[in-house]
């Protein structure tokens, strides 16, 4: 058994079920489902065995894990309004999708996330204090790429979705079984990047997952200004296979993920994973959503809530527990308070390391600069000489 | 007269632009119901309509390029880059076709296509928000390029950048954008100083510092400390960075024998390196000490925390002052 960053002891390479020659794929514009928003159980001839190993246990930490990132979201907006943080992008109501799709990766594979997957960074074993870091304005990355196997965030909207390409075509050089796994908004399938991602992942068949969260919204753009079509029509026409999946529906999006990275693994190219979701909140703490959103979107949304969801599931089956709800608390509460205390106490950089890291050699144009800018802070603490002036 | 904050200001000018002449249209991400999130064509869409201001999908070298085409129909289409570090997945259209349109057809088709872009620091953002882009596009022939600093200007030059019939990469200093200042709404266009005409923003005698955009404030308040020291600096607003006014810069150098040059971009291969040149080349003779350049590291834009070390302020070029009058100094002592 493999275990994930968490440690959670989930069986990633469960046998492969018989039927996964035939392309389970999307027809008709289905929504893969395996739990109805009103919590029951929804049943799927394929999907059900790439989540049969998930018992009472792992419903237990997949809720945890949903409400801890939840409260990193919370905390984190509050530390921004307290002037703590300059900007956070917040991730409430994609904890389904976030957590789905991350607690499907093995250690070994790669991620390349946008700006927005704080809980997949938290999966992967990012301190909250480095998720923090970068929306501090402390350094221009969050964690390093290569002890947790995922790329820092990236702004510049699609453009990892060519980088996760490019590294799952190493991957296949190296005849490694990794699969990478590419995180963007339905607002990102609009740029070329993402466009050219594609027509490179199905001409060299590289074991790359785009996972595009639709959360409905790009800042102000409904989806609609982005596509004609459903978002998971798209990439059949590069010749690349698609799922239409519940976001808002842990378990659907893990089976899916999982699916998907295993074809990856094994052989079979790129997929396309179209979670559909919404973004409960601000685009960033800078965005006003009442110029553009009506609030009845929302509360439809609301009531689809995949935490909501999840302890629903639970309930039915009697394990909203008075324990696992304060374990999960408890949890949620610890990280929070780790959360704010890294992030207050965090040390402000020193100037000159603005001048650190620009080259790995040394360059004369930037030595020269650090030089005479340190000799100019440095005239500060210099008393005037006198009648010099 | 009315007060106007510089965003209000371009958003007057924009509205002016389209209630004047039809073929014009706004295009961008968010510049519709959101009025773009610095809110410049708030109320646009609203009064206007949707196929007069177009929430375009999420891609940039999409925005241009459909310009493009439009221009090529007839069209003056006024393009909104979000940031300025989002403008490079447009750069391919912008240099490689906006540019080069006109030269390749004999002046036969005409790319009016105006882009706004939000540039500059200062406001705490994160990597890729506060870029200063402007070089990149001085050095690519067939562009216009200029850079506001106060909303008189905005307004007017907003108006004369859709009007020109050449593309015009109009530079919004983003930190601005909440500053207030009179503009004059009844100004006519025909009596407004020309797009490409540099401005004296502050008489004086012993020094010439050049700035553009989000300085030419900081260039005032340095001068206004100078004159409280003694030393006359002459301010000048570029306004056209590409083309440069020499003329102006020309004249006021011949009478205070010394230059400095301040913008936030990095300083290798900056305008400072262009200006610093040609006036050494004109100015040779009158020069009393080599030209001084201001200017941000060769680092990238850094982190948000830094992010004031990286800028030149008003103590910066006040010590960049004292080098070109060999008054004491950070670098008192150095050689070269
Ligand atoms: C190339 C580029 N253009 C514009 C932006 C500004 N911007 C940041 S986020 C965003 C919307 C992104 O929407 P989507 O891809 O759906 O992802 P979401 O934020 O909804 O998760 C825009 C326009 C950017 N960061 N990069």
């Amino acid at each position: 058994m493999l275990t994930d960053k968490a440690g959670k002891g989930v069986q990633y390479d469960a046998p492969r079920p018989g039927q996964s020659a035939h392309n389970p794929l999307r027809t008709g514009g289905n929504l893969l489902q395996l739990v109805s928003p009103e919590g029951e159980r929804i049943s799927h001839p394929e999907f059900d065995l790439w989540i049969k190993d998930i018992g009472d246990e792992q419903l237990g930490s997949l809720l945890e894990d949903m409400t801890v990132i939840r409260r990193i979201d919370t905390e984190a907006t509050a530390l921004q309004r307290q002037g703590e943080l300059a900007l956070w992008p917040p991730l409430l109501g994609q904890e389904a999708a976030q957590i789905g799709s991350s607690r499907s990766l093995r250690d070994d594979d790669f991620v390349f996330p946008s700006y927005r997957e704080s809980g997949v960074a938290y999966i992967r074993g990012a301190h909250v204090s480095e998720i923090a870091q970068v929306w501090r304005g402390n350094a221009l990355y969050s964690w390093d790429p290569k002890r947790i196997n995922m790329a820092t965030p990236q702004i510049i909207i699609g453009s990892q979705s060519l980088h996760a390409t490019g590294y799952a075509m190493g991957v296949q050089l190296d005849g490694a079984s990794t699969a990478v796994l590419a995180y963007f908004g339905d607002g990102a399938t609009s740029e070329g990047d993402v466009s050219e991602a594609m027509v490179f992942a199905a001409s060299y068949q590289a074991p790359v997952v785009f996972f595009c969260q639709n959360n409905h919204w790009a800042i102000s753009e409904p989806v609609r200004v982005q596509s004609h079509v459903q978002l998971a029509d798209r990439p059949t026409g590069f010749g690349i296979p698609s799922l239409r999946v519940d976001g808002n529906d842990v378990l659907a999006v893990m089976a899916a993920t999982r699916w998907a990275l295993d074809r990856a693994r094994s052989g079979g190219g790129p997929t396309f994973i179209e979670a559909v979701t919404y973004r409960m909140g601000p685009h960033t703490t800078a965005d006003d959503p009442t110029r553009y959103r009506d609030p009845n979107e929302l509360e439809d949304w609301a009531a689809k809530d995949p935490i909501l969801r999840l302890r629903r599931l639970l309930d039915a089956k009697g394990l909203l527990t008075e324990d696992l709800e304060s374990r999960v608390k408890a949890k949620a509460d610890a990280v929070a308070a780790e959360l704010r205390t890294s992030c207050v106490n965090m040390p402000d950089p020193q100037p000159l390391d603005v001048f650190n890291h620009v080259y790995s050699t040394p360059n004369s144009w930037i030595e020269r600069q650090k030089d005479q800018y340190s000799r100019y802070l440095n005239s500060f603490n210099q008393p005037v000489e006198e009648g010099a002036l | 007269m009315s007060k106007l904050t510089f965003a209000r200001a371009i958003n007057a000018g924009l509205r002016k632009s389209l209630e004047n002449d039809p073929k014009v249209i706004l295009m961008g991400e968010d510049i519709g119901s959101l009025g773009g999130v610095f809110r410049v064509t708030d109320g646009l869409q609203k009064d206007f309509g949707k196929h007069r201001v177009i929430d375009t999908p999420l891609a940039e070298s999409g925005i241009i390029g459909t310009a493009v085409g439009l221009a090529y129909r007839g069209y003056r289409p006024v393009c909104e880059i979000q940031f300025d570090g989002f403008i490079y997945p447009a750069f391919d259209q912008i240099v490689s076709q906006v540019a080069k349109m006109h030269y390749r057809t004999q002046g036969r088709v005409k790319m009016p296509i105006t882009i706004r872009v939000p540039f500059g620091g200062g406001i705490g953002s994160p990597e890729h928000h506060s870029e200063s882009p402007e070089a990149y596009f001085t050095h690519t022939s067939g562009l216009r390029v200029v850079a506001v600093s106060n909303p008189q200007d905005a307004y007017t030059m907003i108006q004369q950048a859709i009007a020109s019939d050449d593309p015009v990469l109009y530079f919004e200093p983003k930190r601005r954008y909440h500053d207030k200042g009179d503009v004059d709404e009844s100004m006519d266009l025909s009596k407004a100083m020309p797009l490409d005409k540099a401005a004296v923003v502050n008489a004086g005698s012993d020094v010439t510092l050049v700035a553009y955009g989000p300085l030419v404030k900081t260039a005032k308040d340095a001068a206004q400390a100078a004159a409280d020291e003694g030393v006359s600096v002459e301010v000048i607003d570029l306004r056209s960075l590409a083309p440069v006014d020499y003329p102006v810069v020309e004249a006021s150098v011949r009478k205070t024998g010394r230059l400095v040059i301040t913008h936030e971009a990095g300083q290798s291969g900056g305008l400072g390196a262009e200006i610093a040149a040609s006036i050494t080349e004109r100015c040779f003779n009158y020069l009393e000490s080599a030209p001084v350049r201001i200017t941000g590291f060769d680092v990238p834009y850094p982190y948000s925390k830094l992010e004031m070390h990286h800028l030149p302020d008003l103590d910066r070029i006040l010590d960049g002052v004292d080098r070109t009058l060999g008054r004491p100094n950070s670098l008192s002592g150095l050689e070269g």
